[in-house]
């Protein structure tokens, strides 16, 4: 395996070409659209036998995947904020139908103000419509979790599409080393997409049937179902990732955790900066430590219960802000955690990096050091605000 | 799907609910939510077919003496049969079960 320097939008553009993927839709928008630009000269070079679709919106984009999908192929898009809002009925009927679809989401602030910097307020808004969420730090982890997501998506016992979450420029448009892997071993990792079922004249079926009430439970239970159990499948993949590559995933990250009385929890890039607070901290001799998910849907509910159990406090760090809601999406889920397994556990829900914000290191030194105290207004505190 | 879809237990369902038989509507009656049905008048009946063409659902059929009369399995009660007649000879009654 050769280490090469570029720029991660490329990198993904060659997983998806690594993966042999052979039908892309999308539209571009900022900051993603690197990656499809990529996958447009990949194709037209003749380097990737692939049909790319040149689409009038993100609703089209995902609309073609699933009926590419539903064809038997296997699909590629990618989008951020407003595009992902674009293709927000979709997300539920790619997942309903089980079409094991991936798409990278380049997190960015949703508008108004208009933004095209990174937050994740884009994937909380869709955080409830049944993909399977994966989110990446750098470059590599990027280009591996593309190659995982097919893997992922199209086993039998999962068939689910699936969000590879990178963060806006502070990933994708920044130049790193990367490794790819040989597209041989890629492809005993990664066998051709064998369908379930297919729209082919030859043995018609339907798909998208109306449910009746006496159906429509029954039909979503056993989606529930689906994705639940998806979270052994996902474990095995990235063991197997590991075996075959050499590079081990899994599905919560940690650092610095062992004998850590305190922890930061947080998704995307925003952890490379808490690492190099707890690197000082730890200096200081707080024994302090970090806890970022890998996979966010479906919830590693008993894998985090176990580590929760041995920490007295939690820094919760979010990059959305919830309109109007009780408490941040991230939050709410540990909150429950920690009461339907009486945990005791100090909870903080803090705020911050929104629409591409930068957050210094010393605010988690800061944040680490004076615990929160709730003033009976906010349940968060939102790092930076100004007033 | 050839059951009563009250039967189908959640595992027992296709992935991504796919209906891998053709031709299955047949096994489900549609009619249950009628509450007028149409009422054919054979004495201004001509035959002439207006209703089985106008019929959404292809409920309207003719019968053995070439008269037009609904199948309740599938007849919704629309009311698009009476409303086409040339002849008034369907009239909307109340559908009593």
């Amino acid at each position: 395996m050769k280490r090469v320097g570029i720029e991660v939008s490329a990198a993904i553009a060659e997983a998806a070409k690594l993966a042999r993927v052979e039908v892309i839709s999308a539209y571009p928008i900022t900051p993603q659209t690197h990656i499809v630009e990529r996958l447009a000269e990949l194709v037209a070079d003749g380097e990737l036998e692939a049909v790319y679709m040149n689409v009038e919106s993100e609703h089209s984009a995902l609309s073609a995947c699933v009926g590419a999908a539903a064809a038997g192929a296997r699909t590629f898009t990618s989008t951020s904020a407003q595009g992902l809002e674009l293709m927000h009925e979709i997300l539920f009927i790619a997942s309903s139908l089980r079409l094991p679809i991936v798409m990278v989401l380049v997190n960015r602030a949703l508008s108004a103000p208009l933004s095209i910097w990174c937050d994740h307020s884009d994937v909380m808004a869709a955080r409830d419509c049944g993909w399977i969420m994966l989110f990446c730090e750098n470059g590599q982890e990027a280009v591996d979790s593309v190659i995982m997501a097919y893997r992922i998506a199209e086993d039998r016992r999962v068939l689910l599409p699936v969000m590879v979450n990178i963060d806006g420029f502070t990933l994708s448009h920044v130049i790193e080393p990367v490794e790819f892997p040989e597209q041989e071993l890629v492809d005993s990792f990664l066998p051709p997409y064998n369908p379930l079922f297919t729209l082919n004249p030859e043995r018609p079926v339907t798909m998208g049937a109306y449910g009746m009430p006496e159906i429509y439970t029954e039909a979503k239970y056993a989606q529930e179902m689906a994705i639940k159990g998806s979270k052994a499948v996902v474990k095995e993949v990235m063991e197997e990732f590991g075996r075959v590559f050499g590079r081990r995933y899994n599905i919560i990250e940690t650092y610095n955790l062992d004998g850590a009385e305190s922890a930061f929890f947080a998704l995307g890039t925003i952890n490379e900066n808490i690492k190099t607070a707890i690197d000082a901290l730890r200096e200081k001799g707080k024994n302090i430590g970090l806890i970022s998910l890998r996979l966010f849907r479906p919830f590693p509910s008993e894998e985090l219960i176990e580590i929760l159990k041995n920490l007295k406090r939690l820094m919760v760090i979010e990059r959305a802000m919830p309109q109007g809601a009780e408490n941040t999406p991230l939050f709410n889920e540990i909150s429950s955690l920690a009461f339907h397994n009486r945990l005791e556990i100090q909870l903080e829900n803090y705020i911050a990096g929104l629409g591409g914000r930068d957050v210094d290191p010393q605010e988690f030194i800061t944040i680490a050091t004076n615990p929160f105290q709730k003033d009976g207004k906010m349940n968060y505190k939102v790092i930076g605000v100004r007033g | 799907m050839a059951k009563p879809m009250e039967s189908y237990r959640w595992y027992e369902l296709n992935v991504g609910c796919v209906i891998d038989e053709p031709g299955n509507s047949i096994v489900y009656k549609t009619g249950d939510w009628r509450i007028m049905r149409p009422q054919t008048d054979y004495s201004k009946c001509t035959k002439c077919g207006l209703c089985w063409l106008f019929c959404p659902d292809n409920a309207m059929k003719p019968n053995e003496q070439g008269f037009f009369a609904p199948d309740l399995d599938y007849c919704k009660g629309c009311g698009i049969c009476a409303q086409e007649c040339k002849f008034e000879a369907i009239q909307m009654v109340e559908d009593r079960k």
